[in-house]
């Protein structure tokens, strides 16, 4: 298969698509917008959270379809785990995205494997689990939220020429 | 330029050999950055291996043979924009510095505080975010002068806009997104009518049509290297030497000094001033090359052969359903062709035609307010230069309308 084949397959045009876990939470225990600087892709994600599980999850954003398909598998893969499963996965994710293996907890998020095959989308996948990352570490378990606003950027996101 | 003379065009761009994903790379991202004429490439390769020292200081041969192929590259640069005084030729790593040296030396010295900048909502963000960043500074507005219907600066939005605190008018000479030439002259006397420096954005100019700073009416124009087939690293402001002499430094340090005591200093005279620091001398010399090789090309052969393929290129992709383009049609428009195919994201797009060995850029093109006027979020872009054959465009529609059928699936109802 290749590399193009393998990463719009149906899966990833079917998720793109999803509306299942778009939309805003209101009210939300957290809200993270994340950017990706050099196409303007935007997503922003809101979460209920618990003690230690976060309970639901929305996205609202416009970009490509990888990015788009990326949020909807995060939402639906972490909707209703637990904290640590959740930090778990993120860590996952990006390994598996950045080419360094996948992990069998991984589940239908393996679809975002061939992302590692086409190098200048990577961030593309990476926005809604980055943007994910950022939520959390802005709302630590029984803590007050940060005042941290920083936007949150995928990894290796440059600025775009001209 | 006949087919013929793009094929033997095409002999001095080692680079356009290239396979990509198994296919012959079909670079269409030009405006982004062009490729080097082998030419270019041996002429830095050249100062490297036989001349290379440090300029305007030493008392060797090598110093003296490396500064006078370095100010051999300014008086190219010179005569290519039409400047009769080299003096007004500041080296810079590219045009975005060059908009900042002018936002910092001139903009710093002669703006105050309630002082107004005009531009175009169409700008490049290299011509709009150092206008912000002095604005800010020194509590000034920035205003947007929207296009008219047909892509031109609108003249009495322009003349509504300027007024006698109006101190500085920017604008681009050829778009990076619309890919038009626009006709400067009315906005030059427009703004020198009170009295407003004209600061003029040719980046992507440069390439592709003559340049002749004077019939502008600019007073100050800035380009990159990299666009014009030389290397990145380098790039030109030219600026009225009468009025670059009345400026303070930019950058301050070695070469650019008189006199230099613990505890002050005084300037050396233009265009050293502003050109602190051990320069890009091997880049210099490779854009002086670049200019030689696109003189010898012609730069009208260039704007004939880009407005072609425009014309070429908009019309077969307007044979496409669900595929729209932006921008004028007209013998204004070069060879910049920014793209959507309905229902798709333009980088999805890119990535299907980078599969197929098609190299164009996808995104917001550092062109955000544009965007915004065009009610876009992004587009594709396809740009063509003197090595782009009309093959090359047959190959790119024939893959753009490939890729519909390759995304159909994101375009049905979930």
């Amino acid at each position: 298969m290749t590399a193009l084949a393998q990463m719009y397959q149906a899966a990833i045009l079917e998720h793109a698509r999803r509306t299942r876990h778009r939309g805003v939470l209101d009210p939300a225990d957290a809200r993270q917008e994340g950017v990706n600087p050099s196409c303007g892709d935007e997503l922003v994600l809101t979460l209920r959270l618990s003690d230690d599980a976060v309970t639901a999850v929305r996205y609202e954003g416009k970009g490509c379809a990888i990015s788009q398909a990326s949020a909807s598998l995060m939402a639906e893969a972490v909707e209703g785990r637990s904290r640590d499963e959740v930090e778990a996965l993120i860590r996952h994710v990006k390994s598996m995205i950045h080419g360094e293996g996948l992990h069998p907890d991984l589940g239908e998020l393996a679809v975002l494997e061939g992302v590692r095959r086409l190098p200048a989308r990577v961030k593309c996948a990476a926005l809604a689990w980055t943007t994910l990352e950022a939520a959390l570490r802005t709302h630590p378990v029984g803590g007050a939220p940060s005042a941290e606003p920083a936007a949150a950027e995928p990894d290796g996101a440059g600025t775009g020429g001209s | 330029m006949t087919d013929h003379d793009v094929a033997l065009l095409r002999r001095d761009f080692p680079i356009l050999e290239r396979r990509v994903n198994d296919r012959p790379l079909v670079y269409l991202d030009s405006a982004a950055s062009a490729q080097a004429p082998r030419q270019v490439l041996e002429a830095v390769d050249r100062y490297r291996r036989r001349h290379h020292a440090n300029v305007h200081r030493g008392a060797h041969t090598l110093s003296a043979e490396a500064t006078e192929m370095y100010e051999g590259a300014r008086s190219r640069v010179a005569r290519f924009l039409r400047a009769d005084d080299p003096r007004g030729v500041v080296f810079t790593r590219n045009a975005t510095e060059a908009i900042n040296l002018v936002a910092h030396a001139y903009g710093r010295h002669h703006l105050r505080e309630g002082d107004e900048i005009v531009v175009t909502v169409a700008e490049h963000h290299a011509n709009l975010v150092p206008w912000h960043l002095l604005a800010a500074e020194r509590g000034l507005t920035v205003r947007g002068v929207p296009l008219g219907a047909d892509f031109r600066v609108d003249h009495d939005a322009l003349a509504a806009a300027i007024g006698e605190r109006t101190k500085i008018v920017a604008t681009y000479h050829i778009s990076n997104v619309l890919g038009n030439l626009q006709p400067l002259r009315a906005v030059a006397d427009a703004a020198h009518a009170v009295g407003a420096l004209f600061v003029v954005d040719g980046a992507q100019a440069a390439p592709h049509v003559p340049i002749d700073v004077t019939a502008l009416g600019a007073d100050a124009y800035a380009f990159s290297g990299h666009k014009v087939g030389g290397p990145t690293g380098i790039g030109a402001l030219w600026m009225r030497p009468s009025l670059l002499e009345t400026l303070p430094p930019f950058l301050g340090g070695g070469e650019m000094i008189r006199r230099v005591e613990v505890d002050r200093s005084s300037y050396a005279d233009i265009p050293m001033r502003f050109e602190a620091g051990t320069p890009a001398i091997a880049e210099a010399i490779g854009l002086a090359t670049a200019l030689d090789y696109l003189d010898d090309v012609g730069l009208g052969a260039i704007w004939d052969h880009d407005r072609a393929l425009a014309r070429y290129a908009l019309a077969r992709l307007a044979d496409l359903d669900g595929v729209r383009t932006y921008g004028p049609e007209g013998s204004d428009r070069g060879g910049i062709v920014p793209f959507n195919v309905d229902g798709v994201h333009p980088h999805d797009v890119a990535s299907f035609l980078d599969a197929e060995g098609i190299a164009v850029r996808a995104g917001h093109h550092c062109a955000q307010p544009l965007m915004r006027a065009l009610g876009v979020d992004a587009t594709a872009r396809a740009s063509f230069w003197l090595y782009t054959t009309e093959a090359e465009v047959d190959a790119f529609v024939d893959a753009v309308s490939r890729s519909r059928a390759f995304f159909a699936p994101l375009t049905v109802a979930p």
